[in-house]
């Protein structure tokens, strides 16, 4: 029946527009079928119309928004990725995200705390902590902020550019990184990616080789990525090109570009913008072992 | 062929030359990175289990197997064979591979075995066989011992405990799941 599961979702969505719209966010709604995402090397589209897409994140729209004057802004909308199917994804999903303009990624971080806590506070009110697979996490707590790097060292014994070279990069991250964050009581903050892991995200000022990009864990679970956003118009459409040349390498669709949004780069001011999954979310807040377990159906039930 | 995209559990694949089932399979795919296929596979064979993970692009051959019904006719050393009694066909399987199964291996039991190809991997008996003791030690009226059961030899060679009331020559019922003794054929 799910009915709990359900009506703790309910409460995490209510939960999360409360928390945005207490602090003077927008809450806007952009077309979920577009002609174009951000081309991604690893991240497959679901087409529809001849040549229209399913959105794979409302980036592209909200940062238009940004560009149009608006300062902060936030959406709850499914998305779409093609063949991700596992205990912790599903290819349409709920993804939260916001964006500020005139921020960089610190400040994100800090509403990832607030938000965490507000949802920890109110939705699991006797208990105000998270679970997964049996272990607890509290948001109250001190969050650990440590950078890639950092963590490629202390956790995998290794350097982060060689595992990007090797072509080991996810294989360390998911047996050695993300297994070792399950170990802290409180949320973790992965911070600074190599540059070349950061397709939409502005290069560090003061250290060229990483990106202001940031994933924030609980419990060894992904559960937000957010960034400075890049504003370079011609530094993005040359990362676009580069993930449509490694699609092509790698036999996968090449993908258009998204123009209008490439033409509206230029009046994007400095801004940050995050995205969070809201059933990742709903599975700490209900313990739940598996993303199947909080959504009313899985496709294979249909 | 089947893709990276089709695994899930309970498929059957071909690696290294034996047919390998899926029990446990998981996607992972860390932020904006690429995809994983975390799966856990036994070999049918031998039972082993293996872990592997897959990247997008790679391919796998399905393991084709057959359940087919025959009768046990003979041992010969370690090998046991069977034949099919529609086809007369016969195939050889190894003591090693037959298991606990060989324990209740009597002459024209009818069984169902699995087939890799040309192959016999495994059988599986029926729930319950009856087989008949061929040695066991007199159960002593008045044995104040305390034992509720006592070793018995039945005409496989296969030793288990039973009842004390059980003499030579019945017939009982083993339960091939457990190995167990179930009851005793009356009449």
């Amino acid at each position: 029946m799910k009915t709990d599961a359900l009506w703790l979702r309910a409460n995490v969505i209510k939960t999360v527009r409360d928390f945005f719209w207490e602090r003077g966010f927008l809450e806007v709604e952009t077309p979920l079928l577009i002609p174009a995402n951000a081309p991604e090397e690893h991240i497959n589209p679901i087409h529809t119309l001849p040549s229209w897409q399913l959105q794979t994140s409302p980036e592209i729209c909200m940062k238009r928004l940004l560009g149009n004057g608006h300062r902060k802004l936030f959406q709850i909308s499914h998305c779409w990725r093609s063949n991700e199917r596992g205990s912790r994804h599903l290819s349409e999903f709920t993804m939260l995200e916001w964006y500020r303009a005139g921020s960089d990624y610190r400040v994100l971080m800090s509403d990832c705390e607030e938000l965490l806590q507000s949802v920890a506070a109110n939705c699991t009110p006797d208990r105000p902590r998270f679970v997964h697979n049996a272990a607890t996490y509290n948001p109250f707590a001190p969050w650990h902020r440590l950078s890639v790097q950092e963590a490629f060292l202390r956790f995998g014994n290794t350097d982060v550019w060689e595992c990007l070279r090797n072509g080991l990069y996810e294989e360390i991250l998911t047996s050695a990184i993300e297994p070792a964050f399950a170990a802290f009581d409180a949320p973790v903050i992965l911070m600074d990616y190599p540059a070349e892991l950061a397709a939409l995200a502005r290069i560090k000022p003061d250290d060229q080789n990483v990106a202001e990009r940031f994933e924030l864990y609980v419990g060894g679970l992904e559960l937000a990525n957010g960034f400075s956003e890049l504003t370079d118009p011609n530094e993005q459409r040359l990362r676009f090109e580069e993930a449509n040349c490694a699609r092509s390498r790698a036999g996968q669709r090449v993908l258009p570009l998204p123009e209008p949004f490439l033409r509206s780069l230029s009046a994007l001011p400095p801004s940050a913008g995050i995205a969070l999954g809201i059933d990742r979310l709903v599975m700490l807040t209900a313990g739940a072992a598996a993303i199947d377990e909080v959504v009313a159906f899985t496709p294979e039930e249909l | 062929m089947y893709t990276v995209a089709d695994l899930k559990k309970g498929l059957k694949i071909i690696l290294d030359g034996d047919p390998y089932l899926v029990v446990a399979f998981d996607f992972v795919k860390p932020g904006k990175g690429q995809a994983l296929y975390r799966t856990k596979m036994r070999n049918m064979i031998n039972g082993t289990l293996l872990d592997r993970t897959y990247r997008s692009g790679e391919s796998f051959e399905p393991a084709s197997l057959e359940e087919r019904s025959m009768e046990y006719l003979y041992k010969e050393g370690e090998h046991y064979t069977f034949m099919d009694q529609q086809t007369f066909e016969q195939v050889v399987m190894e003591e090693e591979t037959l298991g606990d199964a060989k324990n209740y291996l009597l002459e024209n039991l009818k069984v169902e075995v699995m087939l890799f190809g040309e192959k016999a991997i495994g059988i599986s008996l029926p729930n319950f066989v009856n087989l008949r003791v061929t040695e066991t030690e007199q159960w002593a009226k008045g044995d104040t011992s305390g034992n509720d059961s006592k070793p018995a030899t039945v005409e496989t060679g296969y030793v288990l405990r039973v009842p004390p009331f059980i003499e030579e020559n019945e017939l009982i019922v083993i339960d091939t799941r457990t190995g167990e003794y179930s009851t005793r054929v009356k009449g």
